[in-house]
């Protein structure tokens, strides 16, 4: 093959994609990462202003409060994500995986079930189950003698932020479970047979043998449920409105960067300011990412296969 | 710049995938929050314009109220939005204009038949350009249930003692939730409740007035023992009410489960549907006070200044300032009254009680609205936060007034003194 | 297993979590074919003949284009899954058969749309699609998800590729193939699970998608089925029957269409994929 036609021949596998992606993805991303350089001036024009926009937003208390207390509430949903979802993705992947289970297949699909289902949807039935006004949460507890422990949990400071999380637990606790899972059958059934026979039983197996070769998965778990978790967005605003309250209580990174981005009821919305919070959301995304990459991932490797 | 030819190389690439849509002539999109409203302007008011103008075709399009100023925004940017923009009153609304989404509308023939305090919500600063068409003012006050009221033998109360006297005796008999209203989407809180009685507290546009010239702070008595008003409230809220959204109260009352409703005017109509006995008192003040109503200019209705189709939307527009449309939007939607000085019969008995108020009290129009939530932070969403809270319980009035002030007096000079 | 004891714990403790995951769905299913009353009273009462009521039902199909919407969401998403499938494959061919000087640089940059919501550049893109001339258009929003697909699908079949034995590849460039032959007739059918499992993880949320249809394609019918059901929420929100309705409207379709891919899925990601 001549170097023109192999060049014409990646040209025509790659161009249609890089195209696509490039025009609808990495430009509006490039794009808003500029306008966060940028002021808005009333008459539509904009004013290069340096790093003046991140220094505002994270020195002048007034947006620096805000932006804390949305990254605070968002590690805690991270970390909600990260001690509730992935644990029992781990465990509900771990005893699908056992061998000779029956209605394997139909537990997995009925649990992954709720992961289908769109936020608006799921958002909204919580919401009515959750509800003093219809009463199912409360007539359920009661029915196991908790009654008295029903509360307006989506509205309460104390609790809002840890309530709209578990929801989302209950939601996504699918994709742990099938990635983990499809890690553990990859395992080879010699490992497995050769630690029973070293007189393990199925728990001290799966401890010892099957747990450190899901090592890089549970990483991948992580880092995945890390940028979801920081890009997170339609629940809270579907069950809390843009003011994620009360006190802002339930404010995430997404909920901040779509109040200040858009505006609200009298709130303007700042092109200049919003870009500059989503230039940091792209800014704390990477930096997990890396952290998984070049510490995480790397020195996993070495425990692996 | 980069940028620029960044993007018109990759416009250049995908035109050819594109396939172009089309603008039709003779058709106009109607861009409003009232999604409530949107079977009424389908069924009633569209028809009713088309039966004069069979040439133009009117969608009307709505968003719902939390998404609307964000998605409208959007669009106008994107230069996507509808050719009939329906405006929220003042500095949002005013901001569009600067940024040339609304067309000015002086010279529209119909606008003669509006006031100057009609139109002063917007209306720029100057007073030289009006660039929404008035369409109606929202009144606040208290829904009752008739039937409740009857069956535990109350009376409407005159004053705030009265009020809560009132509150008391259906918590005591505990049939029903005595007062309707939801914290959880805090909006409620600083509508339906600061705004509601503060008016009585703050003397009407005598305190809005003075909290923009500076001569009154937040932290002044009329504002504080609105807040206190407020937070007395909070025993005779129903069950949960910190989870409770707007439709959680709206059906609350509506189911007839609860008694009393702290409303908008606006929530006439839904609770028509649910054929709910009712009845209106307004916001009762402290006995021996004078009576102050809010009677919020709140919808207006202009034109998108990049519309290709300027001509048919204001003909629409002229035939929203006229009688006849008054007329059909007073009595399609009770609640919501037009602000033309044409003749209006409302039908509706509890919308007529609403608007017997402007007889009896001073009209004033919500404190937050006009000038003060040109700033960060904002104003409104402090609003919102803070009332939500002091109905909670956990900030006491004080330190509502105080927040409110603090957030003020970081941008806005009159404030700073 | 071999001891029953160890079994019916396994059984109990899935088949809880089970209930638990399925009781919020079954919940708005049920309650959506009962009459008013019925729902506030007594909630947790299936349906049956005494409060059976499908009157939601009615009004959701009776008072909006709910079927045009269905129809929009599923041009939207089969059109996003072929574009994806077809360019991701390419694409991913592309970068691991062929080396080149800028191959891991290139596939770097295709990767970070897999950790960058395109949602961040949201005004950049509504004014990409207005100067397109392509709002309102379903096509607009095709391309957007196509966009927003094309990093994980790229990700997830590069890997599958690899894995393809080189001698498969060899022999059909020795039969005289042109390359695109080998692509289309034996990478492709190759990595068939591998697509089935990119086109549920593209499916998912482009099915349920509220944001962009709301800013690119929001009217004139072009409302996709999770847009059409919020608009309709918007409206008839304290008509409970309606509500449930309109719920479990946006719910079902979904269902349905998972249990038929499930399987694909499943095969899909345990023959390698993401691993």
């Amino acid at each position: 093959m001549s170097r023109t036609a192999y060049l014409l021949l990646l040209a025509v596998f790659l161009a249609p994609a890089v195209i696509i992606y490039s025009t609808f993805s990495i430009y509006p991303l490039l794009a808003t990462i500029f306008n966060s350089f940028y002021d808005r001036q009333d008459d539509g024009t904009s004013l290069f202003v340096g790093l003046s926009n991140f220094t505002t937003l994270l020195s002048d208390p007034t947006w620096s409060a805000p932006f804390w207390n949305a990254f605070r509430n968002n590690c805690l949903f991270f970390l909600i994500h990260m001690c509730v979802q992935n644990p029992i993705g781990l465990v509900l992947a771990a005893l699908l995986s056992l061998p000779r289970l029956n209605l394997r297949a139909t537990y997995r699909t009925l649990i992954f079930m709720p992961t289908m289902l769109s936020v608006v949807v799921i958002g909204f039935s919580w919401q009515l189950i959750l509800s003093p006004l219809w009463g199912v949460a409360k007539m359920f507890l009661s029915f196991f003698g908790l009654g008295f422990l029903f509360g307006p949990w989506l509205g309460e400071e104390s609790t809002a932020l840890l309530t709209i999380s578990l929801i989302s637990v209950w939601q996504f606790v699918g994709i742990p479970m099938i990635l983990i899972y499809t890690a553990l059958l990859a395992i080879p059934d010699e490992l497995i047979d050769a630690a029973t026979v070293d007189g393990l039983n199925q728990f001290q197996a799966f401890i010892w043998v099957k747990l450190p070769l899901i090592l890089p998965t549970l990483g991948l778990v992580s880092v995945l449920t890390f940028v979801n978790n920081f890009n997170a967005f339609d629940l809270i605003y579907a069950m809390k409105g843009a003011l994620a309250g009360p006190n802002f209580s339930a404010d995430i990174m997404g909920t901040l960067f779509y109040r200040v981005f858009f505006g609200n009821q009298l709130q303007l919305g700042d092109t200049s300011m919003g870009s500059a919070i989503a230039t940091m959301m792209f800014l704390i995304i990477l930096t997990g990412v890396m952290i998984y990459l070049f510490v995480i991932q790397r020195r996993m490797h070495r425990y692996s296969f | 710049m980069l940028k620029t030819a960044l993007k018109s190389m990759l416009l250049a690439a995908v035109a050819s995938v594109a396939l172009a849509g089309s603008a039709s002539a003779g058709k106009i999109t109607i861009e409003s929050w009232r999604n409530d409203d949107a079977t009424i302007w389908k069924e009633k008011i569209i028809p009713a314009f088309q039966a004069k103008h069979p040439d133009i075709t009117v969608e009307f399009n709505p968003t719902a109220p939390a998404e609307y100023n964000a998605a409208l925004n959007a669009r106008l940017e994107g230069g996507t939005a509808g050719d009939i923009i329906t405006c929220r009153p003042f500095d949002a609304s005013l901001d569009l204009f600067n940024k040339g989404h609304l067309a000015s509308l002086n010279d529209l023939p119909s606008m003669a038949s509006f006031s100057d305090v009609a139109k002063s919500a917007w209306t720029t600063d100057d007073g030289k350009t009006t660039f929404c068409v008035p369409m109606a003012s929202v009144i606040h006050g208290f829904i009752y249930n008739k039937d409740i009221f009857k069956e535990l033998g109350l009376e409407p109360p005159k004053t705030e003692e009265e009020f809560l006297a009132l509150l008391e005796k259906i918590k005591a008999n505990g049939t029903y939730t005595p007062l309707v209203l939801g914290t959880n989407d805090q909006w409620e809180a600083a509508t339906m409740g600061f705004q509601n009685i503060g008016p009585n507290y703050w003397k009407g546009e005598e305190g809005r007035k003075a909290l923009i010239d500076g001569s009154q702070k937040f932290t002044d008595a009329p504002y504080i023992d609105t807040f206190k008003a407020l937070a007395k409230w909070a025993p005779y809220l129903g069950d949960g009410y910190k989870a409770q959204k707007y439709p959680d109260s709206q059906n609350l009352f509506g189911l007839g489960r609860g008694a009393v409703y702290a409303a908008g005017s606006w929530d006439i109509s839904t609770f028509r549907g649910q054929n709910v006995n009712m009845g209106a008192f307004k916001a009762p003040p402290p006995a021996g006070s004078e009576c102050y109503i809010s009677d919020h200019t709140d919808i207006g209705i202009g034109m998108n200044a990049k519309t290709a189709n300027a001509a048919d939307a204001k003909v629409f527009l002229d035939w929203v300032g006229s009688e006849e449309f008054a007329n059909i939007f007073a009595n399609a939607l009770p609640g919501f009254f037009p602000l033309s000085s044409a003749k209006v019969t409302i039908s509706d008995d509890v919308a007529q009680s609403f608007v017997s108020w402007r007889g009896e009290c001073k009209s004033t129009i919500r404190n937050s609205y006009q000038i003060l939530s040109r700033g960060t932070p904002n104003l409104e969403n402090e609003l919102w936060n803070v009332s939500a809270q002091v109905l909670n319980g956990t900030m006491t009035p004080e330190a509502a007034g105080a927040q409110l002030e603090d957030g003020l007096k970081k941008w806005y000079a009159p404030h700073q003194k | 297993m071999r001891k029953p004891a160890s079994a019916i714990a396994v059984h109990a403790i899935l088949g809880l979590y089970t209930v638990l995951a399925l009781f919020p769905i079954v919940l708005v299913v049920m309650n959506s074919f009962k009459a008013k009353r019925a729902i506030f009273n007594t909630p947790l009462q299936p349906p049956m003949p005494w409060n059976f009521d499908p009157i939601g039902y009615a009004k959701v199909f009776g008072d909006s284009a709910i079927t045009s919407y269905y129809l929009n969401s599923l041009v939207v998403t089969t059109g996003t899954i072929f574009m994806t499938l077809l360019f991701g494959a390419m694409a991913a061919w592309a970068l691991t058969e062929y080396k080149f000087r800028w191959n891991t640089l290139l596939a770097l940059y295709l990767s970070i749309g897999i950790m960058v919501p395109i949602r961040l550049g949201s005004v950049a893109i509504i004014q990409l699609v207005s100067d397109l001339n392509m709002i309102n258009t379903l096509s607009a929003l095709v391309l957007v998800y196509t966009a927003q697909s094309l990093p994980l699908s790229i990700f997830i079949l590069s890997e599958f590729i690899a894995q393809i034995p080189k001698d498969l590849r060899e022999a059909g460039r020795c039969d005289g193939l042109t390359e695109f032959h080998i692509f289309f007739y034996i990478v492709l059918p190759l990595i068939r699970p591998a697509m089935a499992t990119v086109a549920v993880f593209t499916m998912i949320p482009v099915w349920n998608d509220l944001w962009f249809p709301l800013l690119l394609a929001p009217t004139n019918g072009k409302q996709t089925i999770t847009l059409g059901v919020q608009q309709f929420l918007g409206q008839y929100i304290t008509d409970w029957n309606a509500v449930l309705a309109a719920l479990s409207t946006a719910i079902i379709p979904v269902l349905i269409l998972y249990v038929i891919f499930s399987r694909q899925l499943i095969r899909g990601l345990t023959s390698g994929a993401v691993k």
